[in-house]
């Protein structure tokens, strides 16, 4: 495209066009935000009220009611630790399916895959029942279990993707160095593969953050992740809007603002090696 | 290298992975055949294949098979070409262009239960939502949206969540477009249609179908969004498999049936995964 002087009618057209849409599919997440720092008058005010007085009653009142700070360090304890248990597990895997191929390999990772496609609930009855049994019902550990078993064949199908790009050469060119397993693995394949595995953990870091299936049925009080906190806001307190948009605010915040910084390397992780 | 090494290293995974596919499941399969409900333990014994057909003959089960089929193709045909569509406008740069990304991919993080009631509340309800708001600005009767059209409502709900998803693969897709055989073409005298029939769709073959692959995984069994909003109704409106299934085992304590049901997901999941192992396993093969 050659760059002129004036602006082409085009451009305006597109840039109007897009910020129109984007505006459009962010205006939930925005009313959200704005919607937690109203009153609860204001908060169904009709016709809804864009200019208003900020106050922060609401997030106090959050605070009171539900120990934020217990469900949030849930979250946080059981998708960080799920996502490096689920790392440890499968980049090992991933790396052994994609220097040393075998005919296997691709059944492999397709019966991984199908695991990952019956439904949680088809589980339900017999976790549960486990859970129960072992004492792990309302725990961390259970969540941490569970997220990491159910977000294990995607980190493994995402980190061999990213593996088999790298060429085999470099590695055997190391061996021939004389380097050992644990030099290649270390010096040649970690900062090849690091954008792989960064990507990969941060994929499930924020699958596990907002899993809300296992969390509503295998937790409450003391194991309870944010996803729970906000489901317990549905019914009675639905009618209280303000409140209820405060806390969301509050759980979502952390896993969005995260997800800003990080999406470039998400989207490329999540394209499979099969985009360029 | 060691020939036993690349094994032991799959070990932990496919032990793993083993151990959480086939426990449940043979639980499960026990569960299925026996009399095994929560509120009556003391009612127990084999009885064959009696919860099987008690969840086929529930006058809720063909519904919520036909609810799971709607849910998923609709979201998957919306977000495909609402994505491909939004990904092709902002493929270009243009003012602000950075900005826009990181605000279109935000829903994507939103957790489930945050979405379905953000919606559910503050857009969806009939009089102080905004969506009403809109409908009333324009002279229209408000939409009562949970109640008249509740699968339509998980299925705007799902799609918001996923359509930034697949608008940035496919956004990533297109960065790697061939800009001289664009121009070429043009030169050619093609016009944009002719451009997006014979190559930018070509081109996003196997985009659609990572998308189309990641999306079966996880909408086959949509829950929260059902869970925090319609609660499966109203009657059977809005009851997927997934739903049905928890319906049994957590509110009729039937955990015989629910088990019976499980299987039955089991067996679509497959149907599903053969599908789309036909599809992927063309598109990703090199």
């Amino acid at each position: 495209m050659s760059r002129h002087s004036h602006v082409s009618p085009a451009l305006v057209v597109r840039t109007l066009a897009a910020w129109a849409v984007t505006l459009l599919l962010f205006f939930p997440l925005g009313w959200l935000f704005l919607t937690a720092f109203k009153t609860e008058l204001q908060a169904i005010s009709v016709p809804p009220l864009f200019l208003f007085e900020p106050t922060l009653a609401n997030f106090h009142e959050v605070q009171e009611r539900s120990d934020y700070l217990l469900y949030a360090k849930n979250s946080v304890v059981t998708s960080v630790l799920s996502t490096l248990l689920g790392l440890a597990i499968a980049a090992p895997a991933a790396y052994s399916m994609a220097f040393f191929k075998s005919k296997h390999t691709k059944d492999i990772l397709m019966w991984m895959l199908s695991t990952k496609m019956m439904p949680a609930v088809g589980a339900l009855v017999p976790i549960y029942v486990l859970a129960q049994t072992s004492g792990l019902l309302d725990t961390q550990l259970a969540l941490i279990i569970v997220f990491t078993l159910s977000n294990l064949p995607i980190m493994v199908w995402m980190l061999y993707s990213h593996f088999k790009d790298i060429p085999h050469e470099i590695l055997e060119a190391a061996r021939m160095d004389g380097a050992t397993l644990w030099q290649e693995l270390r010096l040649v394949l970690l900062p090849l593969g690091m954008g792989g595995l960064a990507s990969t953990g941060l994929l499930c870091l924020v699958l596990s953050w907002n899993e809300a299936f296992w969390s509503l049925n295998l937790t409450a009080a003391n194991g309870g992740t944010l996803a729970t906190l906000i489901a317990s806001y549905s019914s009675p307190e639905g009618l209280f809007w303000a409140k209820l948009s405060a806390a969301s605010l509050m759980a979502i915040a952390p896993i969005v603002v995260f997800g800003w910084f990080s999406q470039k390397q998400l989207v490329q992780g999540l394209t499979f090696g099969a985009v360029k | 290298m060691n020939r036993f090494l690349p094994r032991v290293l799959m070990t932990p995974a496919i032990a793993t992975l083993f151990l959480w596919m086939i426990v449940p499941l043979v639980m499960t399969i026990y569960f299925s055949v026996i009399r095994y409900n929560l509120m009556q333990p003391d009612q127990s014994g084999f009885i064959g294949l009696e919860n099987y057909i008690f969840f086929v003959t529930d006058p809720s089960f063909w519904p919520s098979v036909l609810n799971t089929v709607l849910l998923l193709g609709s979201v998957i045909l919306i977000t495909v070409v609402l994505g491909i569509a939004l990904a092709l406008l902002i493929d270009e740069p243009f003012p602000g262009r950075g900005l826009v990304r990181v605000l279109l991919i935000s829903p994507f993080f939103v957790m489930p239960t945050v979405n379905a009631l953000l919606w559910k509340h503050m857009m969806m309800n009939p009089i102080y939502g905004v969506l009403a708001q809109v409908w009333i600005f324009f002279g229209a009767t408000p939409v009562d949206w949970l109640t008249d059209w509740p699968l339509l409502s998980v299925i705007i709900m799902v799609s918001w969540q996923w359509l930034p998803f697949a608008a940035l693969i496919f956004m990533t897709a297109l960065q790697s477009m061939n800009r001289e055989q664009l121009e070429a073409s043009r030169m050619d005298g093609a016009n944009y249609l002719q451009q997006l029939r014979y190559l930018y769709l070509p081109h996003l073959g196997r985009s659609m179908a990572v998308v189309v692959m990641i999306e079966l995984i996880f909408l086959l069994s949509i829950f929260a969004e059902i869970y925090t909003t319609t609660g499966g109704g109203p009657g059977d409106a809005s009851t997927n498999v997934a739903f049905l299934i928890f319906k049994q085992a957590l509110l009729n304590f039937d955990a015989g049936v629910a088990s019976a049901g499980a299987l039955f997901a089991v067996l679509l999941a497959n149907i599903a995964a053969i599908f789309m192992i036909r599809l992927v396993g063309k598109n990703l093969d090199k």
